[in-house]
């Protein structure tokens, strides 16, 4: 007890002193950046340099890529954002769709127009105004491994010759992530065809022009589906390759070739030999073309207002960090007197063969570069990308003809970007809901208040209220007002800065599950099903495997018991992004871990993410994993409290183990075990990563529960955040309500918990 | 009869034993792919049944050396301070969250009041409606408290977030425990604060312990929000850094998988270590562990 307190003093000490101590000095100009490694230390160099040239302070921050734009999002309209920060060029329709950046101005004059490669110049470039100052471009190429093909595959067909491992044994022949969209383009391109169309006009008068727009559809779309399946069928290319897989497969010598982008390089090193050349043709049909995102330095709108800021992004696309970005960082620049300056063969002579290989290997991209077609900057990104990567993963699984699945793609994304509900006519119904739910409190309030004995049990209540205060104020602040205003944001449509008052419609648009059949793919009501098994077969296993294991450690002559223990946490201690990634490489088709294991006992591979049987177990698979822990140290937890003695009493009564179990121990768990199985089914309702990262929804979108939906509302589907915050309030009634029916069926148990 | 008995129990044992190793062997399978990844210098993936880098020449210890920046003083130094930043919040979270909802939770457990009910329901509801949108508002919360930005603040995000658990977890553990001593306490003259600290207290420490232990995991594993609030390199956490090797294009899983089994060695040797105290319980039951 005194060390409890004493620990409890001594941190919190800590925590006064080290905490606040954290007085800031002047900030100057402030640059986000993503990056890590050697761009990071080219582009701290650029900074470098300019705070001395200028003599101006510069604070660099490096942001995680995941994390990147809500960052932005959240800090920028506070004006506590950088002034500029580095990002691709195709984000730019998220930056503006949340105002988020202003044009650079003189940051990049007219006059330096010639000083960049036109390709990046076109790229920053949006109706009719310059959005960065390009820094360097990336996008694929093809690598090729000379041991395995002396001469450079120039058509498709080359590679596909050597299909059926004529290489040698499990050797393929090419690699490259068949099922995304992005790599996809580049056989979409070869055929004519194109991803996003071009911008159309307002279809009425008045009405805001549309930006690009979902446009792979026709001949050339199915011609590239076609061509992709039958790569994968044919055996040249392996199916569900990851960015990961491919790289495995090309260092390992099982990949003689793999269309990857310049960072590929990075990983290679010396450990196979590779020689890069721009992507191969089709036979008869044209060269495939990768798509070109390009990184700039991007203005916030305040940033835009101050001179140094727009001083330091010209100074870092100038020809001298250009040339340090390209020789540290490895990038493909921009700037054009970098690779007139290779033309010239400056000083080549003079480079170590590690140096001259790496500006082969630059040259190699640059040459790619100039044919690669530069991402169209839309809004609507992510409505396009996500339609498009299911038809892809569905054609090539054989599970639809291409015709079928564009068409179904288009739909979707015809669903998704349909104007959002109009402005309600009146906010009648909004006020009468909300009305009569305010009455109703207002109406149990008063009640309650007015039933005899409240004075004398509000004065007896007094002692109690000092011990829940901070409590309730720390929950009411930190936890209750940003769910509230969240909620909120449930009645408008529309992004974050441009939102429109829809009153219910949002709600409207969701019960009736958008005017389509209430059953159909992706209705609110298919995937309440889905998310109610979800949840029933997670908790089911995690308190059963955490009451298993937690009994048997809780045996006091256990051999090796805190060894045991440790072990048996360590799901939880690992941090699931990763390990969740791990599960999901262990169920890949081809080398998944899984597999490999079914195989060894004689039995069929299975595709795992193609049924929705065999990718929901997968979910749950890794969902228990990450869970059990919790729910173990939980029972362990609650064991400590029962005392012997009422065990000692039971045998000496004459129980068998069973009766004491089932009459002694679970009766004196039930208060600390559910609690946690409560929360424990309220958190696995929301539990949306595992269902992100391992299934991602596959097949087509059927594993996703409501919160993942909810997700995909705010982030993949044109930012449309109100719908989102619908469907979180919906989810939020449903689980009240849930708890609310519980807690009458096993009504003594759940008050006595609860 | 005892001969019998014995028997049964050395059955038992092996019984147990086995149930444990498959126990084990699920939970580690697929953190030695990790592992794997993180030693490898090729990257794990290969229809294998057993995940050990092959050879002693296919293992690096590089990915480590990336993570931690050693052979750079100024990275180690940043390293070290993004543990140190880890665990003084971890463990601030941990003792914020005990501290606010220990009390409360004796409250709820011992005391008839006014809103009692309803108060447990509010915060079971808390935490059913999904954090979607939330993390924006709760910037303009800490932006408004002068809390952006610090590492206070953060600590306190983690710790309300933290709390309506921990008030439940420990409610449970107050309820368990026998309301006797403390009216015996107070019977010898202790008053209700006294009562609660110095009889109530001790009792629940394991309980205190576990609910801890879950403060401390749900800030040390958190990016989201740390790179959000936080708006310095020196001031962010571990997990923030993890995720930096996350990239839009490319992901350096094995630097990812390093970064990740240094973040858990803490973890698991704080349990360790801890377990005396999540059994103290038992042991007061006179038998050793």
């Amino acid at each position: 007890m005194k060390h409890l307190r004493a620990l409890v003093t001594l941190i919190a000490l800590v925590a006064t002193i080290v905490l606040p101590g954290c007085s800031e000095p002047p900030r100057g100009i402030v640059l986000w950046h993503p990056y890590r490694g050697g761009e990071e230390a080219a582009l701290k160099k650029g900074v470098l340099r300019f705070e001395a040239e200028r003599g101006l302070k510069v604070t660099v921050l490096a942001v995680p890529y995941e994390a990147y734009l809500a960052k932005l999002e959240a800090a920028i309209p506070r004006g506590n954002g950088p002034d500029v920060f580095v990002g691709p060029h195709n984000r730019l329709g998220e930056y503006l769709l949340h105002r988020l950046v202003a044009p650079v101005g003189d940051a990049f004059p007219d006059a330096d127009a010639s000083l960049y490669e036109p390709v990046t110049v076109a790229a920053i470039t949006y109706e009719g105004e310059r959005w960065a100052v390009p820094l360097a471009s990336k996008c694929g190429a093809l690598y090729y491994n000379p041991r395995l093909l002396p001469e450079a595959p120039r058509t498709l067909d080359d590679l596909a010759a050597k299909r059926d491992f004529a290489l040698g044994p499990g050797v393929w022949p090419l690699a490259y992530e068949s099922h995304t969209a992005y790599w996809h383009s580049a056989l979409l391109h070869a055929y004519g065809g194109e991803l996003f169309g071009a911008p159309k006009p307002g279809a009425a008068e008045g009405e805001a022009k549309l930006p690009p727009g979902f446009a792979m559809t026709g001949d050339a779309a199915e011609r590239s589906l076609d061509k992709a399946r039958e790569l994968v069928t044919t055996r040249v290319v392996p199916d569900e390759a990851s960015g990961d897989l491919v790289k495995t497969l090309f260092t390992t010598g099982k990949a003689a070739s793999v269309i990857s982008g310049p960072w590929l390089a990075g990983d290679l090193e010396d450990k196979v030999p590779y020689e890069v050349v721009p992507l191969p043709s089709i036979a008869g049909v044209g060269a495939m073309r990768p798509f070109l995102t390009v990184d700039g330095v991007f203005m916030t709108p305040e940033g835009a207002k101050s001179e140094g800021a727009r001083a330091l992004a010209r100074s870092l696309g100038d020809g001298v960090s250009a040339s340090e970005r390209a020789e540290i960082g490895k990038q493909v620049v921009a700037t054009r007197s970098y690779w007139s300056a290779q033309d010239d063969g400056v000083a080549a002579a003079a480079l170590s063969p590690e140096a001259k290989r790496q500006r082969k290997l630059l040259v190699a991209f640059h040459e790619a570069s100039a044919d690669a077609i530069p991402m169209p900057v839309s809004p609507a990104m992510n409505p396009v990308w996500v339609p498009a990567e299911q038809a892809i993963r569905k054609v090539l699984r054989g599970d639809a003809s291409p015709r079928d699945a564009l068409a179904e793609a288009k739909a979707r994304y015809d669903d998704v970007m349909r104007a959002p509900p109009r402005e309600a006519a009146s906010p009648a119904p909004l006020v009468v809901v909300v009305g009569l739910a305010l009455l109703a409190a207002a109406f149990a309030v008063v009640r309650r208040v007015r039933a005899p004995g409240f004075r004398r049990e509000l004065t007896a209540s007094k002692p109690a209220y000092k011990y829940v205060l901070h409590a309730a104020l720390t929950i009411l602040v930190l936890v209750v007002l940003p769910l509230v205003a969240g909620a909120a944001m449930s009645f408008f449509a529309g992004s974050r800065e441009d939102a429109r008052f829809v009153g219910l419609g949002n709600y409207v648009e969701i019960l009736t599950a958008r005017g389509k059949p209430l059953l159909s793919h992706g209705s609110f009501y298919l995937t309440l099903l889905v998310t109610v098994a979800w949840t029933v077969v997670n908790v089911v296993l995690h308190v059963s495997i955490g009451l298993v294991l937690g009994i048997a450690l809780a045996r006091p002559v256990l051999r090796l018991r805190a060894i045991y223990r440790v072990l048996l946490i360590i799901p939880w201690a690992v941090p699931s992004y990763v390990t969740a990634l791990a599960w999901k490489g262990m169920f890949h088709r081809q080398f998944g871990a899984i597999n490999a294991i079914l195989v060894a006992l004689g039995a069929e591979p299975v595709s795992w993410f193609a049924k929705f049987s065999t990718a929901f177990a997968a979910n749950v698979a890794t969902n228990a994993w990450l869970g059990f822990p919790f729910m173990m140290v939980v029972v362990m937890g609650a064991l400590t409290s029962i005392s012997k003695d009422v065990l000692e009493a039971a045998e000496v009564d004459g129980a068998t183990r069973w009766q004491a179990f089932r009459l002694v121990t679970l009766p004196l768990l039930r208060p600390t075990l559910l609690p946690a199985v409560v929360l424990g089914s309220v958190w696995t309702f929301n539990m949306f990563n595992v269902v992100f990262l391992v299934s991602g929804g596959e097949p087509d979108g059927t594993t996703d529960i409501l919160v993942s939906e909810a997700y995909r509302w705010a982030f993949a589907r044109n930012a449309q955040l109100g719908y989102a915050a619908a469907y979180a309030v919906i989810i939020f009634g449903l689980l009240a309500l849930m708890s609310k029916v519980l807690g009458r069926i096993g009504a003594g148990d759940a008050k006595e918990a609860l | 009869m005892s001969a019998r008995s014995k028997k049964g129990s050395a059955l038992e044992a092996v019984l147990v034993h086995a149930l444990l190793l498959v126990a084990v062997v699920y939970a580690l399978y697929p953190v030695l792919w990790v592992v794997t990844l993180a030693l490898s210098k090729a990257g794990g993936i290969e229809p294998r049944v057993i995940p050990i880098p092959r050879g002693a020449d296919e293992m690096t210890l590089d990915n480590f050396r990336l993570v931690t920046g050693a052979g750079d003083p100024e990275r180690s130094w940043l390293f070290a301070r993004q543990l140190v930043n880890s665990l003084v919040v971890s463990f601030a979270t941990a003792a914020t969250a005990v501290a606010i909802a220990t009390p409360a939770a004796y409250a709820l457990a011992r005391f008839e009041f006014v809103g009692k009910r309803s108060g447990l329901r509010g915060m079971l509801l808390t935490q059913m409606f999904p954090g979607v949108a939330s993390a924006v508002p709760l910037y303009l919360v800490l932006d408004t408290l002068h809390l952006l930005d610090t590492r206070s603040g953060l600590v306190l995000v983690y710790a309300a977030t933290a709390v309506p658990f921990a008030v439940f977890q420990l409610r449970g553990a107050f309820l368990a425990i026998p309301v006797d001593l403390e009216e015996a306490a107070m019977v010898d003259g202790a008053t209700r604060t006294q009562a609660f600290l110095k009889v109530a207290l001790p009792a629940a420490r394991p309980a205190i312990a576990v609910t801890a232990l879950f403060a401390f995991m749900s800030a040390w594993n958190e990016f989201i929000l740390a790179a959000t609030l936080l708006g310095r390199e020196s001031a962010f956490t571990l997990p923030v850094v993890l995720q930096s090797y996350v990239g839009e294009y490319s992901t350096q899983w094995g630097a990812f998988a390093a970064g990740a089994i240094l973040v858990s060695v803490p973890v698991m040797i704080l349990f360790y270590v801890a377990q005396r105290q999540l059994l103290s319980g038992l042991t007061a039951g006179g038998v050793k562990g």
